[in-house]
């Protein structure tokens, strides 16, 4: 039993990091009918962005120019590493696929899949071959509640995306530019008829995915402090199912396929050899896409594509 | 002169819509655009709203501006010509009242946004009912009203009117079109009503064109029109 409990703790954690980036896939789909398959390099690059934040602000903290708390500089460092990731997101957006908006669905697919490459190459070149290791900013702490073994960075990187995420789901329903993203996912053709320009829309839900997904590289980090170039590209693929399961246009729906997604790749591990585990929980995720063609929430695209 | 446009072509895929055409509105006015399926009624619209490409030679002028140097958005934004599309086109996963405030998205001028949307719902009082249902699950008439609402809100200089009148019952045909003799009366709102419903159109407005394959073959005041033989024979069943 306490190791039942201890997999849904760290099914929670794994699905914090599919379901951060997963929002990002889901809103940009929704609202251009296009997968921005360079997110998960975004996902990527947020983290090599919080590292060099937290290790500048960790090497200025150590020269006694300013000294600051670990925890003060992991806020500095999240909310730094969302601002300059969703400008990377507002750049991919402009130069990528603002061009392509009128291209077949391919191209724009094909872009995404470069994008991706040159993020990587790019992080290449810059950094060289190595792994880099997030600096460890807050201490572990152990609990131990009846035989489960919980830390405080487990407990903080649930709370963070859940608090992120509601964040997200409460600015799409109440507040006038979520209306915005609403209003386009239905028809963007008319979007521009109400006097408002597609490409500020489509700029912000750029900024806003790619920022999540920053969150996510670095909570990610905190785990698992040791970073590569490649780390993005199984967590984009695997955040794309997560959008498509939870269904075109749903907050909700991404977060929680995020974290089924979590749930179903522990619990295979649990019960089966791990080499089997993606084996299994995909073919899982098949089967409930075969019931659920359009996802959890989604619905079939309604509006015509041109007036 | 509010609008001129001169010489407008447009072609979909090689295939040209509008061969040449020219068109005027003054200010305040009401005018209509009769013709067959497939004529370039809607092209038309479409055109003015710049939604789709116009050929070389072609010139659009809106108080003066060149229409051709603003982005669809900005033509109702900055220039303030609104725009109801054929078929309504609501967002039906918003609500009534979310409809009207996205309409008002672009606008700075709160006061102003406050009393255009009163001013929807004096006219329509129905929508106010319906305020916080979604616009998908509105009947057919009361989404029309919330395509003309809309419109309304979003840019009142010159709205273009994409067949209001479709699936309309004649009383409630009747009363959104009081509706907007309403608004054009009390906002000085110009009017570019494109109607398959001629006998209607003709007695809403002041003049009217005759597009037919892409051509202007008519046009004139609609006393002229509703007397011309070749309407009455063609538009008005005899
Ligand atoms: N997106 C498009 N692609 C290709 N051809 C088009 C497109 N839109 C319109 N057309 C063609 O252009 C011509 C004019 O179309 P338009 O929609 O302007 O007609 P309309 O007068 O509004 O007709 P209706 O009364 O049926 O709405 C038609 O021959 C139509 O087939
Ligand atoms: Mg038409």
């Amino acid at each position: 039993m306490t190791y039942f409990f201890q997999n849904v703790v760290n099914a929670l954690q794994w699905g914090s990091f599919y379901a951060l980036i997963a929002l990002g896939y889901s809103m940009v789909y929704s609202i251009l009918m296009l997968f921005n398959f360079a997110h998960g390099d975004i996902f990527m690059v947020g983290a090599y962005i919080g590292f060099g934040v937290a290790t500048l602000l960790v090497a200025m903290s150590a020269g006694g120019a300013i000294v600051l708390p670990g925890w003060l500089i992991l806020i500095l460092t999240i909310l730094i590493s969302m601002f300059l990731t969703a400008l990377l997101g507002m750049f991919v957006e402009r130069v990528g696929y603002r061009p392509l908006r009128d291209a077949p669905r391919a191209s724009a697919a094909i872009t995404g899949l470069m994008i991706g490459i040159i993020l990587e190459t790019g992080n290449l070149w810059l950094l060289g071959a190595r792994r880099v290791s997030f600096p460890s900013l807050i201490q572990t702490v152990t609990y131990d509640v009846g035989g489960v073994i919980l830390t405080n960075k487990k407990i903080m990187i649930v709370l963070v995306a859940l608090a992120f995420m509601l964040a997200l789901h409460l600015f799409v329903r109440h507040s006038k530019w979520g209306m915005a993203m609403r209003a386009m996912a239905f028809d963007y053709v008319v979007v521009p008829l109400m006097g408002v320009s597609i490409n500020t829309i489509a700029r912000m839900t750029f900024a806003i995915g790619s920022a999540l997904a920053a969150v996510a590289g670095i909570l990610f980090s905190i785990a698992y402090p040791v970073l590569d170039p490649y780390m993005g590209i199984v967590f984009g693929w695997k955040a794309f199912v997560a959008a498509i399961l939870g269904g075109r246009g749903s907050i909700m729906g991404a977060a929680l396929a995020g974290f089924l997604l979590g749930f179903i790749e522990i619990f295979v591990a649990m019960a089966f050899p791990s080499t089997l585990r993606d084996l299994i929980a995909y073919s899982i995720i098949m089967v409930i896409l075969v019931f659920r063609p359009h996802g959890f929430f989604g619905e079939p695209y309604s509006a015509k594509l041109r007036l | 002169m509010m609008l001129e446009i001169d010489n407008l072509r447009v072609s979909y895929g090689g295939i040209r819509a509008l061969h040449g055409l020219s068109l005027r509105i003054d200010a305040g006015e009401i005018v209509c655009v009769l013709g067959a399926n497939g004529a370039g009624k809607s092209t038309t619209l479409r055109a003015i709203s710049r939604l789709v490409p116009v050929e070389k030679g072609g010139t659009m002028r809106f108080v003066g501006r060149d229409l051709l140097g603003y982005s669809p958005d900005k033509v109702v934004s900055q220039l303030g010509i609104s725009h109801v599309p054929e078929g309504r086109r609501l967002f039906g996963n918003l609500t009534v009242k979310e409809n009207l405030r996205f309409a008002a998205f672009a606008r700075k001028d709160g006061g102003g946004i406050a009393r255009d949307t009163e001013r929807v719902f004096t006219i329509f009082p129905r929508l106010q009912e319906r305020a916080g249902q979604k616009a998908g699950t509105l009947s057919g008439g009361e989404q029309q009203m919330l395509a003309i609402g809309r419109a309304f809100v979003s840019a009142r200089k010159l709205m273009l009117l994409d067949e209001p009148s479709m699936g309309l019952a004649p009383l409630l045909m009747m009363s959104v079109f009081a509706a907007l003799q309403e608004i054009n009366r009390a906002e000085g709102t110009a009017i570019l009503l494109v109607e398959q419903n001629a006998r209607l159109a003709l007695h809403f407005a002041a003049r009217g064109y005759v597009l037919e394959n892409g051509h202007i073959v008519l046009e004139g005041s609609s006393q002229a029109l509703l007397h011309d033989e070749r309407v009455k024979k063609a538009y008005l069943g005899g």
